[in-house]
């Protein structure tokens, strides 16, 4: 099958790509006011798209489970699960919590980071270069952090 | 085909928003299978160009990421697309946002992105450094640490009924509210 081959699925992806770059931008969740704006409770917009995309992906994430729907190469769909860490999930908290902080700072969370270099905001290279250090610098204490 | 970019180039309520983010977990589970989540390409990245020793990086990250950094490649295209042919500068902020943000010295006018991320003064000044370097390593270290950004979390996280997305969206808000309450506006005040 032609969409089954290995050209298409590279195809595929980018254009996924594509349509989430539009998407980011013309929800305006590249913001950065918009980001400062949802923080300080100014406005629904943020709020609304959030809980819109929740909505649906729920519905979607059910009905996948619920139908046992598989992809296109024949396998069951197996949504995402997320392992717990511990009694009280301390690493999404702390982790979640220094993300929030360089989300406020940068007005942008990763996706938009990149797309905002699709704007010509050349500047957010730098944020890019910056996490890709703060990603190796994790990866040097994963074991103390994390455990394991 | 006019039609249409006439229709991408309006701005976009936020419920066509939110749906148009919510078809991107069935684009990718029926495809392939594949989980919605941008920042492990963090990860991917760093595991091809600088894995070094750390356990953490040594893997396939070809096999692993190469089509979410295909997505990622796509991103930077559908942004640009976006800019240059769906005009995005109508963004229509509340009156108390844009009371807030003038009240920082920032300008607002309907753009979306503020002008002083693209002016030297900015970014060659000690809250451009922080703003840009220190909150890009906390977007790594952070996404990493948490295991997953707002895609991974608050998007196809929540959608799953996830408890540790749940408590990671909650960590988002607490330094999120943090930063722009008290970080931020310190910060320009210099």
């Amino acid at each position: 099958m032609w969409y089954k081959s290995s050209v298409f699925r590279w195809v595929y992806y980018l254009l996924v790509g594509v349509w989430f770059g539009i998407v980011m931008t013309k929800s305006e969740a590249v913001s950065w006011f918009r980001i400062q704006e949802m923080f300080h409770f100014q406005s629904f917009h943020m709020y609304g798209i959030i809980g819109t995309a929740v909505g649906f992906g729920a519905l979607f994430t059910f009905l996948m489970k619920r139908f046992k729907a598989k992809d296109v190469f024949g396998n069951v769909v197996v949504p995402e699960q997320k392992v717990r860490h511990g009694r009280f999930n301390a690493r999404y908290l702390i982790g979640g919590t220094l993300f929030g902080l360089g989300w406020a700072l940068t007005g942008a969370c990763p996706g938009p980071v990149f797309v905002l270099v699709g704007h010509g905001i050349w500047s957010m290279t730098i944020v890019i270069v910056s996490a890709l250090i703060g990603t190796k610098v994790f990866a040097r204490f994963h074991g103390q952090l994390v455990g394991g | 085909m006019q039609g249409l970019i006439d229709w991408l180039s309006q701005p976009w309520p936020w419920y066509v928003s939110g749906f148009m983010i919510a078809l991107l977990i069935p684009l990718l589970a029926l495809y392939e299978g594949k989980p919605f989540g941008v920042s492990r390409n963090f990860r991917h990245i760093c595991a091809a160009i600088l894995p070094g020793k750390d356990a953490y990086l040594r893997y396939d990250w070809k096999q692993e990421g190469l089509w979410n950094l295909t997505i990622l490649l796509g991103a930077v295209l559908g942004g640009w697309v976006a800019s240059v042919y769906f005009n995005p500068h109508q963004v229509q902020l509340s009156a108390g946002a844009t009371q807030l943000i003038a009240h920082w010295g920032i300008k607002t006018g309907n753009e979306l992105s503020p002008a002083f991320l693209l002016e030297t003064d900015f970014l060659f000044s000690i809250k451009g450094v922080l703003v840009l370097v220190l909150g890009g390593f906390l977007i790594g270290f952070g996404t990493r640490y948490a295991n997953g950004c707002t895609s991974g979390h608050a998007i196809a996280g929540l959608s799953n009924f996830q408890l540790p997305s749940l408590v990671a969206v909650v960590g988002f808000f607490i330094g999120g509210l943090l930063g722009s309450w008290f970080v931020l506006p310190i910060l320009f005040k210099f």
